[in-house]
This record gives structure tokens, sequence and C-alpha cells, in this order.
């Protein structure tokens, strides 16, 4: 039994749609930031997807792409995120709340 | 060994590379690594005046360069580059002068102030030119994924120079913010992408435009809610309403130079590359992002001047109005005509030339009332034109250069817009855009009248001693090169509002050919 490539796509819009709820809903930074990182694989996922059921490698070298630029924003949100841990000792997003809109 | 085999059975085909086409880019690019390398090879890092004549000269030519290829571009297709990946024409070109306009004020305004926070390293010029290559590349990027790489090349520049003032809790937390919502938005624009890829089997702009001229898609689901995603990654990366609520703190946290050049590049990287996408490729289905793109213009306008009106705080205050400014270059994206482009890089040029200029003015402001690149409350501008008449008047006449005052570019810039909107027929969209123009007028003659209103306060003065005691130089000297980069803004903006032929012409040159 093959299994058909829009079981995929599912697969990866249920897992962006987590990561989207995942960075608005919760309050720990390290877990927000996983978030973010699930929401870019899901994305992985869809182009991979799309990839082979267009028959296509452009799908597949995009992956590359996104894999690297995740890497970059890795490197900067954890900067940011050590820096606010050495000031406050806490990383839940309540503590850093003091600007309001 | 396999390796070897493969190489051997596949060759790859490595695309002929035009290196006249990315030359702007490799400009910047460069420049930041020489100063990377100066800084690391010469034993002493503080090099203030050599890594800004670096930058300076990255600067100039990389506008002097765009300023050529506009001369020889005029009228002509846009040529592709780089297996299709990379377009240069004239409206890139136009998009190189504006950032190296930018760059230029910044360059001149900014280091003197971050001095005061981080020292004369060269991480702060570094990343200035990185991120303005960034927006070089989305003005140049013929592929979604391009686009995507320039946007984030942008924005991580960017995330680092908002937490600037790391060991202040506002800067921490509106660099937080910043990162997170941003981040946040390039995942959404990056699945735009990815669907945009599932229903035409391409990133390639020409190639989308092509494959959507040629077929029609029986489902068109996955393409619209692609085309959805990649207008609510752009609406946050300009912040339009209702994606704006990272703005104002981020405008507030960051160091008050960073958040002018922030405010003027990321809009000009951001709305080059929307223009190239939904005015280009995405031009036939305009009767399904119409809709969507003059809602976001319209919240924009009204709550970005509405929001203004109850605020209390200046670098917020000039948020809104930057998110007012977005709105009215949103409104150019929707009227989508060859005229229509032209007048929305005229406004493009002459916002990021204001806004650099403000926010410049910001900070000699901040500087000389003694407080933090930080906040800065109207109470704090109490009195500014007794004690400091030319600076609160250089000030005044920015501001009102942003309302869109007659004589300057900002009027003409506004007026052009709306010049747009009308020839579309949409009639009553260009009455709400005068209306909003109208209120945004309110909370502009608030901070003037802030300047020019009551006596400066009794504990300022102490307050001012207090630092002038603790900085190691006079700010007169630290000011110096800022009051340049100001006066320089200053000039354009009056002297192209009074004189406006000729950037009129160079703006007319600049649409796409598509």
């Amino acid at each position: 039994m093959t299994i058909p490539g829009s079981w995929y796509l599912v697969v990866a819009a249920l897992l962006f749609g987590l990561g989207a709820f995942g960075v608005l809903t919760r309050r720990n930074v390290i877990v927000m930031f996983m978030s973010l990182e699930l929401m870019l694989n899901a994305v992985n996922l869809t182009f991979v997807s799309y990839a082979r059921m267009l028959n296509d490698v452009g799908g597949q070298v995009d992956v590359f792409f996104v894999l690297v630029v995740a890497a970059a924003e890795v490197v900067v949100g954890l900067g940011i995120i050590v820096a606010i841990f050495r000031q406050r000792a806490t990383v839940t997003a309540d503590d850093i709340s003091s600007l309001k809109g | 060994m396999i390796f070897a085999n493969v190489l051997s059975q596949l060759p790859i085909a490595l695309p002929a590379i035009s290196y006249k086409a990315v030359a702007p880019e490799l400009v910047l690019f460069g420049g930041a690594l020489l100063i990377l390398l100066v800084s690391a090879t010469v034993g002493k890092r503080e090099l203030p005046g050599l890594y800004r004549a670096i930058a300076l000269v990255a600067a100039l030519a990389e506008g002097g360069f765009s300023g050529y290829q506009l001369y020889l571009a005029q009228g002509a297709k846009a040529s592709l580059a780089v297996a299709g990946a990379i377009a240069y024409d004239g409206f890139s070109a136009f998009a190189g002068i504006v950032v190296a306009a930018i760059l230029l004020l910044a360059i001149l305004i900014g280091p003197g102030f971050i001095k005061r926070i981080a020292g004369d390293g060269p991480e702060f010029l570094v990343l200035m030119l990185i991120s303005a290559m960034g927006a070089t590349v989305m003005a140049q990027g013929e592929d979604l994924i391009v686009i995507f790489i320039g946007l984030e090349i942008l924005s991580i520049a960017l995330y680092v120079m908002v937490g600037y003032r790391i060991g202040d809790g506002l800067a921490r937390e509106a660099a937080f913010k910043y990162f997170i919502l941003g981040g946040f938005s390039s995942a959404i624009f990056l699945y735009g992408i990815a669907l945009v890829y599932g229903a035409t089997g391409t990133t390639n702009l020409a190639k989308i435009g092509a494959f959507l001229a040629l077929n029609v898609l029986t489902h068109d689901g996955v393409l619209l809610f692609g085309l959805a995603l990649l207008l609510l990654g752009f609406g946050f990366k300009v912040s339009a309403v209702p994606f704006h609520l990272w703005s104002p703190d981020v405008y507030q946290g960051a160091p008050t130079s960073v958040t002018g050049y922030m405010a003027a590049m990321a809009k000009v990287g951001a709305f080059a590359a929307l223009i190239r996408v939904f005015d280009i490729a995405f031009a036939g289905q305009i009767v399904q992002w119409r809709p969507i793109v003059v809602g976001l213009a319209i919240l924009s306008m009204v709550f970005g001047a509405l929001f203004a009106l109850r605020q209390r705080e200046l670098k917020k205050i000039l948020a809104y109005s930057s998110i007012n400014h977005a709105g009215f270059i949103l409104l150019g994206v929707y009227a989508g005509t060859a005229a229509a482009i032209s007048n929305t890089l005229f406004y493009l040029i002459a916002y990021a030339v204001i806004v650099v200029g403000t926010f410049g003015l910001v900070s000699i402001v901040q500087d000389s009332i003694g407080v933090s690149e930080g906040s800065c409350s109207l109470d704090q501008l109490r009195g500014l034109a007794r004690s400091r008449p030319a600076l609160a008047t250089v000030t005044a006449i920015m501001v009102l250069a942003q309302a869109g005052a007659p004589f300057t570019t900002g009027f003409l810039a506004k007026f052009s817009i709306i010049v747009s909107v009308v020839e579309i027929r949409e009639y009553w969209v260009a009455v709400v855009a005068m209306l909003s123009a109208a209120i945004a007028v309110a909370f502009y003659l608030r901070i003037v009248l802030a300047m020019f209103r009551g006596e400066p306060e009794e504990v300022e003065g102490e307050r001012v001693l207090a630092i002038q005691g603790a900085a190691t130089e006079a700010p007169a000297r630290r000011q110096a090169l800022a009051w340049i980069g100001v006066s320089l803004s200053l000039v354009f903006t009056v002297g192209f509002g009074i004189f406006p032929q000729p950037l009129l012409d160079l703006a007319a040159r600049a649409h796409i050919v598509g």
C-alpha cells in the first residue's frame, strides 16, 4: 500500500499549526523557540512532499536553504535568550512584558 | 571515491554568474568583510574612523553602481541572471539607490551614539552593511526562495542591532519580541512559498507568471492560501495593521539610531519584494489579492493615525506614524499600475530619508537632554525650543515633512500615491487616505507643540550636567557627524520638495517592465 502524497501535506499542515499554536500560547521562551523550529520543519516537509508529487528536484533544494536559514536564526535567537537569562535568571515570557503596545 | 564517481557521471551544470548583476550585493558584503578583516588583523580593535570610511565607500559605490544601472536600464525589460534567480532592472537599481541613501545617512548618524553603548568596535557597521545587502537581495530577487533568503539576511542582522543595549530591560525585551515575531512571520512567509510551489511547480517568479498565464487552475485553493500567507508574512515585516503589534515596542526598545535605520531599510526591502511578487508575478490574480491589500492599507492608515493620538512616548508615536506610512505605500501596491509603482518608489525614498533623519534628530535630542537611547516621552521635550532653538526647528521641519507639509517630499509622496488611487477610480479609498493623513497631522503637531511650549524643567539642567560630566567627550563633538547626516536628509527633503522634477523623473524610469 502506498501512502498518497496528500497525507504528508496534511501532517505538515498539522505540524505547522501546532508550531504556530505553540509560539502564540506557550510562556517558556525556549519552548516558543522550539515551536518556531517546528514551523520551519513543517515547511520543509511540505517542500519535500510537493517535490516528490511534482517529480521536481527544486523543492528538495529549497529545503537546504531553509535548513541553513534556520541554523542562522538559532544562533541569534539563542544569543538573545542567553542574554535575557543572564540578567533575569528566568526564561518565561511573563517576566519580559514591561513594554505594552 | 563514490563521490568522485557521481561527479564524473553527472556533471553538475553550474549557472553562469553575472557579477555585474550582483555587484551591489558584492560591494556591500565585501565592505563588511573588509571591516571584519581589518579589525581582526590590525592589532587595535577600535578604529572608528577607518571602519566608517570603508562603510561609506561601500555605500557610495553601491549607490553609484545602482545609479549607473538605472541610467542603462531605462525602459528595458528586466535582465535575469544567475539561472533566472536574480533580476536587474530599473526597479532594482532604484531600490539600490534608496538603500545607499539610507546607509549613507545611517553611517553618519548612528555610530557616534552607539559608541556610548557598545564602544567603537566594527560590529555595528558590519551588521548595517550586511542587512543592507539583504535589502538589495530582496529588491533583486526573482525567485521566492531568493527573496526569503534576502529577508532573513536583513532580519537576522536587525535582530542583533535591536538588541544592542542588552544591559537594558526594555531593549532585551524588544529584541526578543522582534526575534520571535520576526521568525514567526518568516515561517508563515515560507509556508506561503511552499504552497505556491505546490500549486505552480516552481518558485521562480517569471516561471510562476508564465505558468499562471497559460494554465487555469481548477482547484486554486492551495495557490490562494499560499498568496494569503505570503501577504501575511509581508504584512508583519512592514508592520501593517493588524500585524503591527511588535513595532511600537521594538521601536521604543531599540537604540534610536537603529530604530530609524530599521524603519527605513526593512520597509524598502519588504516593499520592493512585495511589488515584484504581487504586481508582477501574481498580476493575473489581482482580483483575489486586491481586497486584502486595500484592507491592510486602510486599517494601517486609519489605526496608525488613531493609536498614535493616545501615545505620550515619542518613539512610539513615530512607530505608529511609520505604520500610517506603510498604509500609504500599500496603496501604491494596491493600485499596481506602472505609474503607481513609480510613485511608490518615490514614496519609499522620500519616507526613508525623512525617517532616518527624524530618528537621527531624536538621537540628538535624547543626547542633549541627557536620556539614554531608549525611551523619550513628550514631556521631556518641553522647552526644547527655548534651550536648543536650532535643534527644535529642524526637528519640527522633519516631523512636519512626515505629516506631508507642502514644500517637502513628504507632501509630494502622499499626493502622488493618492493620485494613483484616483486614477484607478477608487475614489472612496482616496478619501479615506486623505482623512487618515488629516488625523495624522494632529499627532505630528503634538510633537511640535511639546517642543515649542513651556519652560525647560528645572531638573533637566542638573541631569544634563551630570551626563556631561560622565561622558568622555563633549556632546557637540559626538554630534558633529550626526548633524551632517541630519542636514543632508533635511536638504534632500526640502530641496526635492521644492524642485521635485529630477527625482520624479528618476522614479518614472524605474518601473518594472514585466
